[in-house]
């Protein structure tokens, strides 16, 4: 078995009413990765994780994870989402444990009744995100940044080999962000494979391994440092860039946003 | 005080208690689950949506509960289909398909000689429930509650964040499919006992009375569950009291817990918000 974990290969996606939103994309992540997925509004990123959780048939090309197609790697519980804020409701009746057990229901049996193991590893993903404590808080009594490590927690406690974040930095502040930043480390540790949907492009050379710049095709793929340039960045934003001055220094990337 | 339980005397008092407290109990645990999913109006498109298919049933001689269910489900299924393939949005869709169908069950209900009474479609006759209606409703309300309460937790996933049910290989359409057949199925038991358009408020009033007093779902079925059942039994008391509709009795007791909630319940009432 090769080392590659995730791999993207051609894969087409076509609407019913015609739009196509990603062509031909193509690029493989392997174990003990961090990758951002960068683009504008409307440039696919939704789609590849749409066709990543097997939402979407393709109308070309294929995703497969350690070799297996989609459906196969979801049915092994192998890819944990983490959707973003503004998609959840967050007057529902569930406190912190429930939205942590619910990633151990695929492991269980059809009535979902917890064994000792799942409630084991719901403890041991709460306290991984620091969130034991709130164990018993209905969700919407939580912050902006302890709502975001309820759902790692979810994803951590389904034990998820590929974790998909949606714009995970929203709505975050600066602490938060940095804690966030340091489980996703510990996941790339562990040999998970996380791929961050982001358009905040200050933080991506940060913490990201690689980078896809996407704009329904690749624009180009591969290490931070080669993908992430100046060249790369304003073909992918069509030029929309606010601050367009990228030094090969990082440092410099503090008070870069993209516009549209 | 006595004159209060005197109805009890009556066969068919006792019948309507058991039966309304069975269709009160089903409708609440589904309409949590309504409630929290944003499906609320879906309650009442499929309640009107039956009419055609009672009428069919009644022409072509099959069981009318047969003809409800698949004109009910025709209409959900339908709502899905035009919401995906046109720009207009769902509960627009709904409005017109349901509206459309229960005005083609009026015309169709005009025009065929029958011993039906319309106003029992619409408004419900627990008190003249027939002994094969009685097991009937017993048997496929307690089927429609067993299920909801043992599929809860995925209604619930399936509700809160159907991208995870997905992710974790779940059968989320098949989920949501099994709810909306226990919806018309639902709604089809209940006819009898409220009709077509008090089903409407069993299918809402419970699930937003738990919601207001409950941050767990499993306190919120609780909740729900039992406000219905004794919405059920007051208002049969007063229906018999005061000599008024008895269905309309039963939904305007329930009315009145959702309005006492709305302002009293703890934390979530509007006199008590904490958030």
């Amino acid at each position: 078995m090769s080392s590659t974990k995730l791999e993207v290969s051609g894969l087409s996606v076509a609407y019913p009413n015609g739009h196509q939103a990603l062509d031909r994309v193509s690029f493989q992540l392997s174990s003990g990765t961090i990758c951002a997925l960068v683009g504008m509004n409307g440039c696919g990123k939704s789609t590849l994780f749409k066709s990543i959780m097997g939402f979407v048939r393709p109308s070309g090309g294929k995703v497969e994870i350690h070799g297996k197609p989609v459906r196969e790697s979801l049915k092994q519980q192998l890819v944990a989402y983490v959707p973003q804020s503004e998609e959840v409701d967050w007057q529902f009746p569930v406190s912190v444990w429930d939205v942590t057990m619910m990633g151990r229901y695929g492991a269980m049996n059809f009535l979902r009744i917890p064994r000792a193991i799942d409630k084991r590893k719901v403890e041991e993903s709460l306290r991984r995100v620091n969130m034991w404590d709130f164990k018993d808080r209905q969700i919407g009594e939580l912050s902006g940044g302890q709502k975001k490590r309820v759902f790692l927690a979810r994803a951590l406690a389904q034990g998820g080999q590929v974790i998909l974040l949606d714009e995970p930095f929203t709505g975050v502040d600066i602490k938060t962000e940095k804690e966030i930043v340091t489980l996703l480390r510990e996941i790339r540790q562990a040999g998970g494979i996380v791929l961050v949907s982001t358009h905040d492009l200050g933080s991506v050379p940060n913490y990201c391994d690689e980078v896809v710049l996407l704009n329904r095709s690749v624009i180009s793929s591969g290490p931070t440092s080669e993908v992430f340039t100046e060249e790369n960045l304003s073909k992918a934003f069509g030029g929309m860039l606010r601050h367009t001055k990228v030094g090969q220094n990082y440092t410099e990337f503090g008070s870069l946003t993209a516009a549209g | 005080m006595s004159g209060w339980l005197d109805f009890l005397e009556f066969e068919f008092m006792r019948d309507a208690m058991l039966v309304g407290s069975m269709v009160a109990a089903m409708c609440a645990a589904l309409s949590c689950f309504l409630v929290l999913k944003g499906w609320s109006l879906m309650g009442d498109a499929i309640s009107h949506a039956v009419l055609p298919g009672i009428v069919l049933a009644y022409l072509t001689g099959l069981p009318l509960l047969i003809g409800a269910f698949a004109a009910g489900l025709f209409c959900s299924s339908s709502i899905g289909w035009i919401k995906r393939h046109s720009r207009i949005k769902e509960d627009t869709v709904m409005g017109v398909a349901f509206t459309g169908m229960f005005a083609f069950g009026l015309v169709l209900f005009s025009r065929t000689p029958s011993e039906m009474h319309l106003d029992h479609i619409l408004v419900g006759n627990i008190l003249g429930i027939t002994r094969s209606q009685f097991l009937q409703t017993l048997s496929l309300g307690g089927a429609i509650l067993t299920v909801t309460l043992m599929l809860r937790r995925d209604l619930l996933l399936v509700c809160f964040d159907p991208g995870q049910a997905r992710a974790m290989a779940l059968a989320d359409r098949f989920l949501n499919y099994l709810l909306l057949s226990m919806l018309s199925l639902a709604i089809v038991v209940s006819l009898q006992a409220v009709g077509i358009i008090l089903v409407v408020a069993m299918l809402v009033a419970p699930g937003c009375i738990g919601h207001l007093w409950c941050d767990r779902l499993d306190r919120m079925l609780i909740v729900a569950i039992t406000s219905a059942v004794l919405s059920t039994w007051i208002g049969l008391m007063v229906s018999f009291q005061i000599d008024a509709a008895s269905g309309a009795c039963i939904v305007l007791v329930q009315a009145m817990f959702f309005f006492l909630s709305l302002l009293f319940a703890p934390k979530h009432g509007i006199f008590f918000r904490t958030t």
